[in-house]
């Protein structure tokens, strides 16, 4: 009778679960460490952008000259004065550009969401969006060129720039206009309703207000986006060695134009304003996503 | 969804013209609402339009919501408007240059610009220089953006996999103009004995021949390419990240309980339903290396001579030569040749763009 136990206790067929076989076990290794290294590849050449930036352009910021002074009247040679005037340009251009795109933007992500929701100019304008984005901007550039100073005759400025950079913010409020909206709770808008409230007051002070820190963040992400665009700049600003308070009239720098014209600047102090632009530029855009980061952070959807 | 009844009241304001008036000029919710009230005494007891059948109520049209209504739907159509005008204008722009130029724009590489009455301007030389450094950035970028959206979504332990792709979306956030003089200040440098060692071991193979510049220099297509492709990563990295992302949980489970590893599970789950997407990526991420400016018009050394249909070529690409002549930008004329290249360059970053976004499209419908 003990055979028939043993019997009983052997499978009929061979084993389910097979072992892997060893190339698998091979191709499978191979695949993760692939996979793997190329997100370090992408780590690479980051670390290695800040590192330099770091490097040679730590040292030039650390002086208080940087920060409080102008180029004016040194030669090319004189390793003193500082980017105050292209720090100033770079800020100043930003929020006129923040403030002429966010209206737009969230009107036109209002416009998506509330009103034209599955029409046909409504997907015409989603796709039109995404074409915007995809703009180069020395063509926004040459655009605003084309239209503001050689048809209108208006001069090379500040704000021509600020124009310019327009037309790559506005996509990037839109798409977070059109995200925020939509996660806005439906109820929130009905409850309105129901109590007689009109739409666009509805939009006005329910929608948009909770949606509102998302849109902050966005927009900020966006302007460090645009910050650092420099091929507009090139086309229809001009750069200043001094200071220029007015953003409408005259040669206003900003801090890519400053590296622009200290790259041609063989001495050591063109070297040193370069890197020290540079860092300076990375610096600004690190505080305006950390500013985001915490905008979202402090005041979030609550669900 | 008060306000379709609010809409319906509407269709019914032009029949009773007197309530239709009081109600015109009421902005407040709850003054409309009574006036709405179908048992208003004031109200026609017996119009000839007022039909049995119908809701009796009224019309609130408010001239708050019709204002704001017709702002948004203004700027909706502004943006369509937006992209006329920019082909618009830089068309007539570049019309007049294009009529005084005196080569062929789309069969000359000459470009003379600084006499406005002799215009000699065609791209043919840019437009190799731009379309070498963008397949080449894109054929580095690639493989290695797959590699990392497939490492983001399904190798990346979860906790990390969000920090990870921050670190990703970082690369986008550092300026070009900083990446061009990383590029040819450190970067390029480094590579001048990668080149070397190529333009010597491949150079039969004409891509790999000594260009019209000096290797050593660095400023040619190989040092742009690189660094291009660490420019499009995150884009390419970012769309393709959302498809992967999206893989339905039934066809990966469903793989691993056939006893798939997991390389074999992306392979047959996650690729294939990704493909689109990934394709559609790499095409924005094209369209992205075709428009960039500063960082090529650092990088890249100038030069007059025809290219050689190699890597190692110098020259500029349609952006950079544009942004190398904005010091010209003194007349019509010359600005309008450069304007012309800039309509050329709209004109190819619109075609990838709308291809890459109707693809992506057509997927989601699908999906």
């Amino acid at each position: 009778m003990t055979t028939a136990t043993t019997d009983l206790h052997r499978p009929a067929t061979g084993p389910a679960f097979q072992g892997i076989g060893a190339g698998r076990k091979i191709k499978n290794a191979v695949a993760t460490t692939l996979v793997a290294l190329a997100f370090l590849v992408a780590v690479v050449p980051l670390v290695w952008v800040l590192w330099s930036v770091v490097q040679k352009g730590l040292q030039p910021i650390l002086s208080a000259d940087w920060w409080t002074h102008s180029l004016y009247g040194l030669r090319p040679y004189d390793d003193r004065g500082g980017a105050y005037h292209a720090i100033y340009g770079t800020v100043v251009q930003a929020l006129s550009t923040a403030l002429l795109s966010v209206p737009v933007g969230v009107m036109v992500g209002v416009y998506l969401v509330e009103y034209g929701a599955g029409t046909r100019l409504a997907r015409f304008t989603t796709f039109m969006v995404d074409i915007l984005t995809g703009v180069p901007s020395i063509v926004s550039g040459l655009f605003v060129y084309a239209l503001w100073i050689s048809i209108l005759g208006f001069g090379r400025s500040g704000f021509a720039v600020s124009l310019s950079l327009l037309l790559l913010m506005i996509p990037v409020v839109i798409r977070t206009t059109e995200e925020m909206l939509r996660i806005v709770p439906n109820e929130l808008r009905e409850a309105s309703y129901a109590l007689g409230v009109p739409k666009w007051k509805t939009i006005v002070k329910i929608v948009l207000p909770t949606a509102m820190s998302g849109i902050v963040t966005g927009v900020m992400l966006g302007l460090a986006r645009v910050m650092g665009e420099t091929a507009p700049a090139l086309i229809v600003g001009a750069y200043a060695s001094s200071i220029n308070l007015n953003v409408f009239d005259g040669n206003q720098a900003n801090l890519p134009l400053l590296m622009n014209d200290q790259f041609a600047n063989p001495e050591t102090a063109g070297f040193n304003r370069t890197w020290g632009a540079a860092m300076s530029l990375v610096l600004i855009i690190m505080l305006f996503n950390l500013l985001a980061t915490v905008i979202s952070r402090l005041s979030a959807i609550k669900k | 969804m008060s306000d379709s009844t609010l809409a319906d009241r509407s269709a019914s304001a032009q029949e009773t013209p007197r309530r239709a008036r009081v109600s015109h000029g009421t902005l407040e919710p709850s003054r409309g609402g009574a006036a709405s009230s179908p048992d208003t005494p004031e109200g026609p007891i017996s119009t000839a339009n007022t039909a049995q059948g119908e809701p009796a109520s009224t019309p609130v049209r408010r001239p708050g919501d019709r204002v704001f209504r017709g702002a948004a739907v203004g700027s909706g159509a502004f943006i369509v408007v937006l992209i006329a005008a920019i082909g618009l204008f830089l068309l007539l722009q570049a019309v007049p240059a294009l009529r005084a130029n005196q080569v062929g724009f789309l069969t000359s590489g000459v470009w003379n610009t600084t006499d406005p009455n002799g215009l000699q301007f065609g791209i043919l030389y840019l437009l190799w220089v731009t379309v070498a450094t963008s397949v080449l950035a894109l054929a580095l970028a690639m493989p290695v953006s797959l590699g990392i959206a497939l490492f983001l979504t399904h190798y990346a332990p979860r906790r990390l996999a969000r920090p990870f792709a921050y670190v990703v979306d970082l690369l986008a956030a550092v300026p070009s103009i900083i990446f061009g003089l990383w590029g040819i200040k450190v970067l390029g440098p480094t590579l001048v004995p990668v080149a070397e060692w190529l333009s010597r071991n491949l150079g039969f193979v004409p891509l790999f021949a000594p260009g019209n510049v000096s290797i050593g220099g660095a400023g040619n297509v190989f040092t742009a390419g690189v660094v291009l492709a660490v420019m499009i990563l995150p884009v390419i990295t970012a769309v393709s990240r959302e498809v992967f992302e999206r893989t339905p949980k039934e066809h990966i489970e469903g793989a691993l309980a056939l006893g798939a590893t997991k390389w074999e599970m992306v392979r047959t789950t996650v690729i294939p339903f990704g493909k689109a997407g990934y394709v559609s990526a790499s095409m924005l991420g094209l369209g992205r290396a075709l428009g960039e400016t500063v960082a090529l018009y650092l990088i890249l050394s100038g030069t007059n001579a025809a290219p050689k249909l190699s890597f190692f070529d110098g020259g500029a690409t349609i952006a950079s030569k544009i942004a190398l002549g904005s010091g010209e930008f003194n007349n019509e004329l010359t600005a309008g040749a450069y304007i012309a290249a800039g309509l050329v360059l709209f004109a190819l970053t619109f075609a990838v763009n709308a291809l890459a976004r109707t693809i992506v499209a057509g997927r989601k419908g699908s999906a």
